[in-house]
């Protein structure tokens, strides 16, 4: 790694992975990847596409099973173990480039479920809870309808709500406003700025970089299954390091 | 395109108006899907004057020139049709041999279906929660009506028979056949080697081969295998076989189903911390069973039609009574046309039936209108 190392604050990390290592049979995705996550951290992984960065933050709650390294997430240790995994899962929410709300349950209902099955929530008190992220995310109007009736800036939203009612610890963003169209880019970076502000710890892979030198602590650059560079968002972007960060940056900056 | 043109813009956007009248109402329809063009007219024509050809003479046969009464063919002497025999016969037709004392049995389950099934089918009916709890325990209330016990006079399965064994076999059939239909599907798509080797298996195995060499393995080569003290009722090995049957197909209509649900929404519910069981049930399923309603339909309908096949254990279904009726020496060559057409419209009322709310059912779960 030839990366500055971003001072990570004296607490335990929230989040430690440790000489990661994947494949996809014979394809080599991950190499070697080193990555404390502190408490209240907000980070944003950039990088071409087929550089790793979705796949890393998938192994964080095991939508991706990785072959080497340890991943130790919120003291669980992430292993074949199921109930480490869900115990993880419950701690960690996931917002997807593709919204992947159910198209078959009200917007209420989409909220409500994990809180109902997973956490054993009594109905009333989840739908009062959907309510109040939904609330916070802009769009209590439209709890009853369902997800095929919003736009997308809406459905992406509702995804965010859904996550947060399971009140997780780490929020991870999995390309969130690619999906978008442009003009609905912004009313889904706003309520993740929000969320940054109540102190979340967020781990966010996106091309957004406005929002990266707007919220992020720390920023890392993947290439080739590998943190080729990470720093606070100032020097990352004002003074890279290596030059495939610079041509990236000159690449998504140049318009 | 001059300048001026190009930059057009409107101060006011265009109000709404009223489409032209000759695109709606009665006269708008008929002039589009009627006489909507060259080959549509002659379309159009053509099966007027098949209507006419054909439907005043059915009428004519069956009803117009028909014999009502009458005990035996040799009283039919109208040229239409024969219905004589529909008077003494109607009986077999729908309950085969059953004790005619206990008749009043086969009506009460009937009758106790359609609360059974409304239950199942409809939403937001009253005592919903209780009401469902009856459909579950209305297998076994037609069981003891039908079969007997608990007081009531033991009937055996021999005296099945006409439409009512058919409704029987098919409802049980159908009954069971979703269930175990998508617990193959699953277990087809399973990660885990041997439930995948079974169910693959198991399927392969069942479509591979005709349901009426499925029949005869159960009837005659099963009691081989059993000890003989053990014995399965024949109608009961039959049921087994059709359901088995018929789940075959339903597990591919509903993997069907199950492909087309994106990878996303399982890592979506995985994701929020629910496990294999609660993602299927509440996420996969609902989505995957609802696309796949035409296919289970379609399996369910062609289910209900096999289960005529139990002429092959000498039982006689409201088919094997019409043909019973076309071999009598009282009713020989007069009736072989009206019996077969009863026995049909008993099917396809049912069938069809099973087809209208499929649709209704299909628009019901649209989530995307509305």
């Amino acid at each position: 790694m030839s990366a500055t190392e971003a001072q990570a604050p004296a607490t335990a990390p929230t989040i430690e992975i440790e000489g990661l290592n994947k494949w996809y049979g014979a394809f080599h995705v991950l190499r070697d990847i080193n990555l404390n996550v502190a408490e209240r951290e907000r980070i944003v992984i950039c990088g071409p596409s087929g550089s790793g960065k979705s796949t890393l933050i998938r192994c964080i709650n095991r939508l991706e099973e990785h072959q080497e390294g340890r991943i130790v997430v919120d003291g669980t240790r992430l292993t074949n173990d199921l109930k480490n995994i869900d115990a993880v899962r419950r701690e960690v929410g996931m917002v997807f480039q593709s919204f992947n709300l159910f198209p078959h349950l009200t917007v209420l209902e989409n909220c409500t479920l994990a809180p109902i099955w997973v956490r054993k929530t009594p109905k009333a008190e989840a739908e009062a809870v959907a309510m109040e992220y939904l609330e916070r995310v802009k769009i209590p109007e439209q709890a009853d309808k369902y997800p095929g009736q919003l736009s997308g800036g809406q459905q992406q939203r509702v995804a965010i709500a859904r996550s947060l009612c399971m009140k997780p610890k780490i929020m991870l963003f999995d390309e969130p406003t690619s999906a978008l169209d442009p003009e609905m880019i912004k009313e889904v970076l706003d309520v993740m700025v929000d969320l940054a502000d109540t102190g979340m710890t967020m781990l966010v892979v996106t091309h957004e970089m406005g929002f990266a030198a707007q919220v992020a602590d720390r920023v890392i650059f993947m290439d080739e299954g590998q943190i080729v560079e990470q720093n606070n968002p100032d020097d990352f972007f004002n003074n890279p390091q290596s030059d495939r960060t610079k041509l990236f940056l000159s690449q998504i900056l140049s318009h | 395109m001059s300048d001026q043109a190009f930059h057009r813009s409107q101060a006011e956007l265009l109000p709404e108006r009223p489409p032209p009248t000759s695109t709606v109402g009665v006269i708008g329809w008929i002039r589009a899907n009627l006489f909507g063009g060259a080959l549509n007219t002659v379309l159009t024509l053509l099966s007027i004057l098949l209507l006419y050809w054909s439907v005043p003479p059915l009428l004519d046969w069956a009803f117009f020139s028909a014999d009502f009464t009458g005990a035996s063919g040799s009283e039919c002497t109208a040229e239409g049709a024969c219905w004589a025999w529909l008077d003494q016969r109607i009986d077999q037709f729908l309950y085969g041999f059953y004790p005619q004392e206990s008749y009043w049995r086969v009506n009460l389950a009937i009758i106790l279906l359609f609360p059974a099934l409304a239950f199942v089918l409809f939403d937001g009916l009253p005592y919903a929660r209780y009401g469902r709890w009856y459909s579950l325990l209305y297998p076994v209330i037609a069981a003891i009506l039908l079969v007997g016990g608990f007081g009531l006079e033991g009937v055996t399965t021999d005296k099945f028979g006409g439409f009512m064994l058919n409704l029987v076999a098919g409802l049980a059939g159908i009954v069971l056949s979703l269930p175990i239909g998508v617990m193959l599907a699953l277990g087809r798509r399973s990660k885990l080697p041997i439930v995948r080797y079974l169910s693959v298996g198991f399927i392969e195995f069942i479509r591979g081969v005709p349901l009426i060499t499925l029949l005869f393995v159960a009837i005659v080569i099963l009691q081989l295998f059993l000890p003989p003290e053990v014995s399965l009722d024949q109608l009961v090995r039959v049921m087994i076989m059709i359901t088995l049957f018929a789940s075959a197909y339903m597990a591919e209509v509903i993997r069907g189903g199950l492909q087309a649900i994106p990878k996303g929404q399982f890592e979506a519910a995985q994701a929020m911390g629910l496990g294999y069981w609660q993602s299927m049930r509440l996420i996969i399923l609902p989505q995957a069973l609802k696309i796949s309603i035409p296919g289970i339909v379609n399996t369910f309908i062609g289910l209900f039609k096999d289960t005529t096949l139990v002429i092959i254990i000498g039982l006689f279904d409201i088919l094997g009574q019409a043909r019973l009726l076309q071999t009598n020496p009282e009713w020989i060559g007069k009736v072989d046309h009206e019996t077969f057409l009863l026995a049909a419209l008993f099917f396809f009322v049912i069938c069809f039936s099973i087809s209208r709310y499929s649709i209704r059912l299909e628009r019901r779960l649209d989530t995307n209108k509305r």
